[in-house]
């Protein structure tokens, strides 16, 4: 009996091991990322939180090696989910120290996934657990699931087109927890105003949503000076 | 008619308590633009902290249209006060000193007289908003510069387009002035009933007070008397700054979410205005001139 139980463990924890490693696709997709050095890209983005009532606006997001990225609203002021600022995949995977493990498959917008767990090493770190859904077959991360440790759990869905060779989406929906919004009337010295049903529907929308569609992208082709300042 | 207006105008300007409000608005306006010029980013972080724990805003948060915002939302209260010191004075100031009597004896009907003296009222009033217009509107936008407006409401956050923005502040200017004219036609109306200034002035400040206050307070016995105060109506020069969204939560620019609101607050305010002044002009024609 005691044999066939460590026989039993063997085969079960040996394949498993064996899965458990996905360094490897992560580095392949680290190089291919790596690709780009810098980008500037443009973009329309869109906010749909319940609580807050904002117009489509033209963006202009910067990216520099190994973790830099800004987003600028074009002529206005950006409102972005704090933590989700680094809405981008090479910020995510620039992640030095850390464990890939297999956690299965899965289909993303009809693409076939890999589904790997990433656990950064270092402790500081404020990702506590990236969730990567890969396409295999073309190198893409379709989606990602992050948890940090400041600012709650965000999702990332990716669509690629014409940069797909890059690795760089074309549109980008970011997905994340809210909470409640209320400020007493005798601060705001507003009038009653009566909730419609569309109105209520919207307010119990505990998820919000940033969507950014990107128009273009250049490439390594340099920053403005001082744009990370 | 007019002759009467030009009168009445001189009347008012000629007297220094009108300067009062000119200078005290402009002092009031200086002080909240110099505070905030100093430690504006400390004050918005203290208002937006509710929705900065979960957001990161990007821009220039604290520019004039904000600035204009906020001075409007503080003195648009206390503007009421400064509009009774004059309104209320027309006909208890003049019956007073003595000259109202002297007034009558000319060739004109009293509601020639009440029309005149309420029209000039109603031009001081204009100019008093038109000053703060310049002081908290286009000062600010010179000192702070201009971007999107940041709107914090009771139930949601509003933001409005750099683009989006001034026409709004000409209509909530619009309605401002409509609302004020409700304070000096009800100043108007009770300066009709006494024969010294002190009485009118405090009565209507202390109208306005008590009226705002039941306005304000959401306890639900208050909260059924509310839509039937004009001081409720005095503030849907906020509704200005309020949009519409589409079937995907995307704000619509030269939208206003409730329009009805303002058409609404609007009617109400001019009846207030109509009856105020009808009953005025009705007082006064039987009113027994003593003095």
């Amino acid at each position: 009996m005691k044999y066939f139980k460590i026989l039993l463990l063997i085969l079960v924890l040996v394949p498993a091991a064996k899965a458990q490693d996905e360094t490897p696709l992560i580095e392949k997709l680290k190089q291919k990322l790596n690709q780009v050095h810098e980008y500037a890209a443009t973009g329309k983005m869109k906010t749909d939180v319940a609580f807050i009532k904002a117009p489509v606006g033209n963006v202009k997001m910067y990216y520099q090696q190994p973790n830099h990225f800004k987003l600028v609203r074009d002529g206005g002021i950006s409102i972005l989910p704090k933590g989700g600022i680094s809405i981008n995949m090479n910020s995510i995977i620039a992640i030095n120290n850390y464990v890939a493990l297999s956690a299965g498959n899965a289909m993303v917008d009809g693409y076939s996934t890999k589904i790997v767990k990433l656990l950064p090493m270092n402790e500081n770190n404020d990702i506590v657990l990236t969730t990567l859904y890969i396409d295999e077959k073309n190198l893409l991360i379709r989606k990602a699931i992050t948890t940090t440790k400041e600012n709650g759990t965000y999702q990332i869905a990716m669509q690629y087109g014409q940069y797909s060779n890059w690795g760089l989406p074309n549109k980008v929906i970011f997905t994340f927890n809210t909470q409640d919004y209320k400020i007493p009337k005798g601060v705001t010295l507003e009038m009653d105003e009566p909730l419609t049903d569309a109105d209520r529907k919207r307010m119990q929308q505990k998820n919000g949503r940033v969507e950014i569609d990107y128009t273009s992208y250049t490439i390594n082709k340099g920053l403005p000076s001082g744009i990370f300042n | 008619m007019l002759t009467l207006l030009q009168v009445e105008l001189y009347k008012i300007f000629k007297r220094p308590r009108t300067y009062i409000a000119f200078i005290a608005i402009a002092a009031l306006i200086g002080i909240i633009q110099l505070g905030l010029k100093l430690d504006g980013d400390a004050y918005v972080s203290f208002v937006m902290n509710n929705v900065e724990q979960s957001f990161v805003f990007q821009g220039n948060l604290l520019n004039g249209y904000l600035v204009c915002y906020i001075i409007l939302q503080l003195l648009l209260v206390h503007v009421p006060l400064l509009i009774a010191l004059v309104a209320a004075d027309m006909v208890s100031g003049e019956a007073n000193i003595g000259t109202l009597r002297l007034l009558l004896t000319q060739p004109v009907s009293r509601n020639e007289i009440i029309l005149a003296k309420f029209l000039a009222a109603a031009i001081y009033t204009l100019l008093l908003l038109v000053w703060m217009a310049i002081l908290a509107l286009f000062v600010s936008m010179w000192l702070f510069g201009t971007d999107d407006l940041i709107i914090q409401k009771t139930r949601y956050l509003v933001q409005l387009s750099r683009n989006d923005v001034f026409w709004r502040y000409i209509g909530a200017f619009g309605f401002a002035l409509l609302a004020m004219l409700t304070v000096a036609a009800l100043g108007f109306l009770l300066s009709i009933f006494a024969d010294n200034s002190i009485g009118p002035i405090v009565a209507t400040i202390s109208i306005i007070i008590f009226l705002t206050i039941l306005s304000t307070m959401s306890i639900p016995i208050f909260q059924k008397i509310q839509p039937y105060l004009f001081t409720t109506h005095m503030v849907a020069w906020k509704e200005f700054f309020d949009l519409k969204v589409n079937a995907d939560n995307a704000a619509i620019n030269g939208t206003i979410q409730n329009k009805q609101q303002i058409i609404q607050s609007a009617g109400i305010l001019i009846l207030h205005i109509v009856v105020f002044i009808g009953v005025a002009m009705y007082a006064f024609k039987r009113k027994d001139i003593l003095t």
